[in-house]
């Protein structure tokens, strides 16, 4: 290491009461931009995204080698999707919202907080200047971006690649009315929009078992067990009574959006549940992470 | 720069006006994990301008107090502060002020070293980023600041945690075993750098299980065993309490030895390998050359030898008590 004599003074002054020590505190906004910095900068990350685009772009590739000329799905999209190529988002969205988008949302959110346990690196960032709280924040919202960032991708190259295909073409809904294609592109992202409402809870479980179990495989393989288990609740017979409030029900709470008139009843109704699920599961997160003994690395 | 004398000098007068709390200042630290008694009621006083060796065999708990002082851990009972504040109540706040590492520095391997350093700058707020050039130079790991920590070596990365330490301006330093996996220059350099902060009016906490660098560092030590601490204090008076040691080599050792354990305040007298080795105070030791002058035997040689810190450091560990075995006696016996 470099001689004492070609550097200048390592220390402040010695005197008076130490304070805060350049000035300005550091911001959760700060924190944030560092966590998405470091998804960005893994692998890993690109897994999930990966899996969101691909998927989109098989069905495109898929649907115009096989030449389909509709009538041969069991849903209203399926058979239109060779007259408009708004139907593939919409298609898509129906297949992925059930497994794919929150396995997605999980690989990043079950890894947000075990992994810097796993790593050690934990310690290294409760040592500076940000609080416990703040890291959580940052944490935690990355995850979410994340999961948003995906849905966002699937709808973006699901949209592309049906219009390229198809073209940009008025679309039938659910109740069988024809809405416009700038509408029809509009209802596309709104629903998925929608979806995010139950996916990001899924992603808040995702964080209460990365912080609570300390172990990326488990979290990610909890909160999609999690999700399969809520399913096989929900066909459960004599069960019937509790399926409105199982957060895999809310992931049609966009089906509301797609019909003529717009029913919003159950985009409210998955909004609230989903605070059920997500609320208690981020508070106890937080206070997980606010008492945890960090001993790792 | 003011030197070590003057800052202890201002930390002594600002504590007695009750201006500024110890750096560190433990009380009662107690961890359990379930069955195990991780650290058992530990004190420290660690006070303004000491560079303090806290020192103890594997598993003794020097980390886990380490990490409670960090507020990494919750204590499961007793206190502990940095300044006067509290790590666990107050969180980051406790921290200004404040640097170092536990056991090994980890950093993300996907990112630069310098990425690492404006990651961990960026939440330390202010100024720190443009520290950043400054320490890397200081560590010497300018050159390969661009590469990914994940192949760097553990030598790179230890010097990296310094970096990331001195990018707080710390005034307390807390560092758990920074030389090792350092090759003997990178060791010298490490020595060089704590001394070099010390100088400067820093603060050291220093774990270590190199004694001859805590022995040539340190003025002040905490020596734990068992989760307990055996010897609090300066390193001074650990060295005197381990009594004065002499060895003597006569043209008669065989006589030698009966005069020494006939002459008053010799004790601990015994034969060994190199001479004979005994325990005694400085003004007893002219009345045995006068002794063993009337008893004809020539003194070849007489040596004073302290006890190192070693030597202390294995009987309070060892034998789980204050340090009583002479060190002459317990070199020759």
């Amino acid at each position: 290491m470099s001689s004492a004599a070609a550097t200048p003074p390592l220390a402040p002054p010695v005197t008076g009461t130490p304070g805060v020590a350049h000035g300005r505190r550091p911001s959760t906004l700060m924190a944030y931009r560092w966590e998405l910095r470091k998804l960005v900068s893994q692998k890993r990350t690109y897994m999930g995204l990966g899996l969101a685009v691909i998927l989109p772009l098989i069905f495109v590739i898929v649907q115009n080698v096989h030449q389909h000329h509709g009538g041969g799905g069991d849903s209203i999209f399926a058979a239109q999707i060779t007259q408009s190529g708004l139907a593939t988002p919409v298609l898509m969205l129906l297949f992925e919202s059930v497994f794919f988008l929150p396995l997605i949302a999980s690989l990043v959110a079950g890894d947000i907080v075990a992994a810097e346990d796993g790593n050690g690196t934990l310690k290294t960032i409760l040592t500076r200047s940000v609080n416990r709280g703040q890291v959580f924040a940052a944490k935690t919202l990355a995850a979410l971006t994340y999961g948003a960032i995906a849905v966002f991708l699937s709808a973006l190259v699901a949209t592309v690649g049906g219009v390229a295909s198809w073209g940009f073409d008025p679309i039938k809904t659910f109740s069988g009315s024809i809405v416009s294609a700038p509408e029809g592109l509009l209802l596309v992202f709104a629903a998925n929009a929608c979806y995010m409402i139950p996916l990001l809870t899924v992603a808040c479980i995702g964080v209460l078992l990365s912080t609570a179990t300390r172990n990326s495989t488990a979290s990610v393989v909890g909160a999609v067990g999690f999700v399969i288990l809520l399913f096989i609740v929900s066909g459960i017979p004599g069960l019937e009574g509790i399926k409105p409030y199982l957060l895999t029900e809310q992931f049609e709470n966009w089906h509301g959006l797609l019909r003529t008139p717009t029913d919003w009843a159950p985009i409210w109704h998955s909004a609230w549940v989903c605070a059920l699920y997500a609320i208690p599961s981020l508070f106890a997160a937080y206070l997980v992470f606010l008492r945890r003994d960090v001993a790792g690395g | 720069m003011l030197d070590r004398s003057e800052i202890g000098q201002r930390a002594t007068e600002d504590t007695a006006r009750g201006e500024e709390a110890p750096p560190v200042r433990a009380r009662g630290l107690v961890k359990r994990y379930k069955e195990v008694l991780a650290v058992d009621h530990i004190d420290l006083n660690v006070r303004a301008g000491d560079v303090y060796g806290f020192l103890g065999p594997n598993g003794a708990g020097k980390t886990t107090t380490l990490r409670m002082t960090l507020g990494l851990i919750m204590p499961t009972e007793g206190t502990v502060e940095l300044f006067g504040r509290d790590p666990i109540r107050l969180g980051a706040r406790a921290l200004e002020g404040v640097a170092g590492f536990v056991e090994a520095p980890r950093f993300y391997p996907y990112l630069s070293a310098r990425k690492n350093l404006e990651l961990l700058a960026a939440l330390d707020g202010g100024g720190a980023r443009e520290r950043i050039a400054e320490v890397l130079q200081i560590v010497e790991l300018a050159p390969r600041a661009k590469h990914k920590v994940g192949g760097y070596s553990h030598g790179m990365r230890q010097r990296l945690g310094i970096a990331a330490a001195l990018l707080r301006r710390p005034r307390l330093l807390i560092l758990d075993e920074p030389a090792t996996g350092l090759d003997p220059a990178g060791m010298r350099d490490m020595r060089e750098l704590i001394r070099r902060l010390a100088d400067e009016g820093i603060t050291v906490l220093l774990s270590s299980h190199q004694l001859p660098e805590v022995q040539e560092l340190c003025d002040r030590v905490a020596i734990v065993d068992r989760g307990r601490v055996v010897y609090e204090g300066a390193l001074a008076d650990l060295r005197r309490q381990g009594g004065a040691g002499y060895r003597l080599r006569s043209t008669d050792d065989t006589r030698a030895l009966a005069v020494l354990r006939a002459q008053p305040g010799i004790e601990h007298a015994a034969s060994g390998e190199h001479g004979l080795g005994f325990q005694a105070q400085e003004s007893d030791v002219g009345a045995l050359s006068l002794a063993l002058a009337r008893a004809e035997i020539g003194i070849l040689a007489l040596t004073p030898e302290l006890a190192t810190l070693e030597d202390l450091f294995f009987r309070l560990t060892e034998n789980g008590a204050q340090p009583e075995t002479p060190i002459g006696a317990g070199a020759t016996a």
